[in-house]
């Protein structure tokens, strides 16, 4: 310290007598607002660690008055939620899917949940909005692969298409024409444009001719004499120009060639029966159900 | 022989990367390494050209180093190395959030957003800040001690071996090493090297303050000296693992589950608390009041402040793990040292808005004095909200959204950005011996475009945060979600957009202080109206005398 008091000119406050670099320190007190704010948040602090789960011991922390706890406080909500749903819950569980859409009430809370569970489950797939992408069908219209009324969703919901996990999930599968040499090539390139004729988009119509024949005795078998498909067997309509995987030229030639075949998992394993039947509902209800 | 020594040592380096080139386990260690061999080979070059010969037969004189000189050479590099590390981690900024707007931008696979994001993060807090910790450390502690850095070269090493653990870093990441730990990314090897600098870094600053010439340590170097050393041992309890081969580039935690989601997190927050946080505070005690010619409002409340902050700060980290596995005690604990955490942070800025007392007048025509002006008022702001979103019921709402993004950047480019540039500026003219800075008035234009990026930037991520967090938990009346999350992201792109705006703004900012200060150090004096003297006003205020 400096043996003289050194006071700063401008505040008349005194400095502690340091001088770094030219760098001097006023020695005023804490600001009193600063202080009790300090002990405010201590008190609150300490309170706070008293009423909730906070300080460790050897063999565990100390619960808190309140007894609080996370989980159970999640148990409570998750258990609030479900006993509001537990009547309409019960109902749809018990009751045939007709019934369902039959009723009201019913039918507003089927909605509801399926739409959810979509969102959860769904839409990374087939959208937000259902509408589906190249790849993942729509389910806002009505061209259905494996059927468009209520119970026909609710049995794809449930099992899936191609889900190896599950021995009842929908199969099908259309023969690799061209990497398996089924076809000439040829052949394939003559029948990819009479798929373009009878689905009514500009075509080669010479070599549509000639494809008819090849359609006739290699495509008729599963997707029936006009193309229309059939949704027992999963073969889709291929006269209406919605394309799972692309209607131009060369997309339905890849196809034909070495086709894609697409996976969805079975969700009667995962989601509750409810939420199932909820989501075939929902699923009917989008515009496109039969 | 001049720089022989590190000319030998740079060539063993290069051979020994080239080897583990030969011996990598993996493709993306021997990839690394090749970016090893490169740097240190260049290196190597470097210095072979700049070798000296003594005439045969004779020695070079013992070169004699005045040993009551500053030792400034190292914080001139470290200044210009804060500089351009810093546009170029504004520029990564930039590109990462254009990358949010706009997927398309994203290059698979090294310059996705994944990758180039720790690249952003790693830039900005470890090569732009530690870069002006580092040179404002020396520069601080040499000052206030009155005494030359202890260690000698060691200083080099250090500023060196810190600018390749940069270079390491960010090319691992974009290689894709790392060890997906927030803020601690680099793999085990890379953390090794980080420790070595690391280590000589503290003992540099150690011994220049114990053969200082004050009685007295100044509170800039308390900050500085909790900054390196509880840094240090966050990094290396953090960085704790197992490397799955001595010449790969994969290791695995000491730690698992929770614990390691704790340990990460106390790392992480603790990042933050001596990083970006005490360091800095170290700085703003020395630049504050230097720029306003004041002293130091309370020499009490900085004892207790520092003390405040140093206790508490280190145990709020479990409150970034709020509602996971984490026990409740352990997140009750995370929180209430939080919230005491707040006055203890807020008396740094207390000490140094007071400081401007007496001083005030020259925030209206020192845009240098304003920017640690701002950088306070940020400071504060971010180090209220932090508390608050630490509140368990606040943070159910924030959590895993773009809040926290925004609460990080009102800190970083408001509170660290800002009192970077104001010691930049204060540091360049001082360092090569210029009378100004080649103009204030392209200070004065980095300080507006920094303030309207940082506001444009909060604001906007409060709003795209809070819209998250609402939408996220938005339930019908019978309890089932109302929203998708994929609609949640969907509902951000224009704030993605306006972002993008708030980051050019703040990067342009930048770019005049990169340019301002290339002037400044070629000597050059912009020809301009020095700032506040243009007004008549002023003019006859000071006509009129002290009378007012």
């Amino acid at each position: 310290m400096a043996d003289k008091k050194d006071i700063d000119e401008f505040s008349g406050i005194e400095t502690t007598g340091h001088d770094w670099d030219g760098i001097k320190e006023l020695n005023n007190p804490l600001p009193r607002w600063w202080l009790w704010t300090f002990y405010a948040c201590i008190v609150f602090a300490l309170g706070y660690s008293i009423a909730y789960p906070a300080w460790p011991g050897i063999t565990g922390a100390t619960k808190g008055l309140l007894g609080w706890s996370s989980r159970a406080n999640v148990s409570a909500d998750l258990a609030s939620v479900e006993a509001s749903r537990a009547v309409l819950g019960e109902k749809i569980l018990a009751m045939d899917l007709a019934d369902i859409e039959a009723d009201p009430d019913l039918l507003q809370f089927a909605v509801a949940g399926g739409a959810s569970a979509f969102k959860v489950n769904c839409s990374q797939c087939h959208g937000a909005g259902a509408a589906g992408g190249g790849g993942y069908p729509n389910l806002l219209d009505d061209d259905w692969i494996w059927g468009g009324d209520l119970e026909q969703i609710y049995l794809t919901l449930q099992h899936g298409i191609r889900y190896d996990a599950d021995e009842d999930t929908r199969l099908s599968d259309m023969p690799a024409f061209g990497a398996d040499e089924i076809l000439e090539r040829s052949d394939i390139l003559d029948v990819a444009w009479y798929v373009r004729q009878i689905s009514g988009q500009e075509h080669d119509a010479e070599a549509a001719l000639r494809g008819q024949t090849v359609f006739e005795d290699n495509c008729t078998a599963c997707h029936g004499d006009t193309g229309a498909g059939e949704p027992d067997l999963g073969a889709p309509n291929i006269s209406d120009a919605i394309w799972l995987y692309g209607g131009s030229y060369d997309e339905i030639v890849t196809q034909i060639s070495k086709p894609q075949q697409g996976v969805m998992p079975g969700w009667a394993d995962r989601l509750s029966g409810a939420t199932t039947k909820q989501l075939a509902i929902y699923v009917h209800s989008l515009g496109g159900g039969e | 022989m001049r720089h022989a020594t590190a000319a030998i040592v740079c060539g063993l380096a290069t051979l020994m990367a080239f080897i583990a080139v030969g011996f990598g386990q993996d493709d993306q260690f021997r990839s690394h390494m090749w970016v090893l061999v490169l740097v240190m080979g260049l290196a190597t070059i470097v210095l072979m050209r700049r070798v000296q010969f003594a005439p045969a037969g004779q020695r070079f004189a013992k070169v004699e180093v005045d040993q009551n000189a500053y030792m400034d050479d190292v914080i001139r590099y470290g200044v210009i190395a804060t500089t351009i590390w810093g546009v170029v981690g504004f520029l990564v900024g930039v590109i990462a959030a254009s990358q949010l707007a706009w997927p398309v931008l994203n290059v698979e696979p090294w310059f996705n957003f994944g990758r180039l994001r720790p690249v952003h993060t790693s830039a900005v807090i470890f090569a732009f800040g530690g870069n002006a910790l580092i040179c404002t450390a020396f520069y601080v502690v040499q000052r206030t001690c009155r005494a030359r850095l202890w260690g000698g070269n060691l200083a080099w090493f250090v500023f060196w071996g810190y600018q390749l653990f940069i270079v390491m870093a960010a090319t691992g990441y974009v290689l894709g090493i790392t060890q997906s730990r927030e803020y601690a990314e680099p793999e085990w090897y890379v953390d090794l090297w980080l420790t070595l600098v690391w280590v000589a870094f503290l003992a540099v600053f150690l011994g220049t303050l114990i053969k200082r010439k004050e009685p007295h340590i100044y509170v800039a170097n308390w900050f500085f000296l909790s900054f390196i050393v509880t840094v240090a041992m966050l990094h290396l309890v953090n960085g704790l693992s197992m490397p799955a081969s001595l010449l790969g580039s994969k290791s695995y935690s000491a730690f698992s589950g929770v614990q390691d989601a704790l340990t990460q997190w106390w790392y992480g927050h603790n990042a933050v608390g001596f990083f970006l946080t005490a360091g800095f505070l170290g700085m703003m005690y020395y630049f504050v009041p230097k720029q306003a010619n004041r002293p130091v409002y309370s020499y009490r409340l900085s004892i207790i402040h520092f003390w405040g902050l140093i206790f508490l700060y280190i145990w709020a980290g479990p409150h970034h793990l709020h509602y996971t596995a984490l026990p409740d005690w352990a997140q009750t604990l995370g929180m209430v040292f939080s919230i005491m955490l707040w006055m203890p942070s807020w008396g740094g800025m207390i000490n140094g808005l007071m400081t401007l007392s007496g001083a005030w007048d020259k925030v209206r025509t020192d845009p240098i004095l304003r920017m640690m002006v701002i950088s306070l008022a940020f400071y504060g702001m971010s180090t209220f909200e932090g508390p608050m979103m630490s509140i368990k019921s606040v943070n159910s709402l924030s959590h895993y959204t773009d809040w926290t993004i925004g609460h990080v950047h009102s800190g970083a480019l408001g509170w660290n950005g800002m009192i970077t540039f104001g010691a930049l500026y204060f540091l360049v003219p001082k360092l090569w011996n210029r009378t100004r800075l080649y103009s204030m008035r392209m200070v004065n234009w980095h300080f507006w475009l920094a303030t309207l990026g940082i506001v444009v930037y909060a604001a906007v991520m409060w709003v795209s945060g809070i819209t998250q967090g609402l939408m996220w938990r938005e339930y019908d009346s019978q309890g089932y979600l109302v929203y998708s999350f994929a609609e949640s992201i969907a509902a951000m792109h224009p704030y993605y957009v306006m972002r993008v705006f708030g980051g050019l703004l703040y990067l342009s900012g930048g770019l005049i202080m990169a340019y301002n200060l290339y002037m400044t150090v070629c000597g050059k004096l912009r020809d301009e109206v020095p700032m506040g003297d243009s007004s008549p006003v002023s003019g006859e205020l000071k006509a009129a005398g002290p009378a007012e």
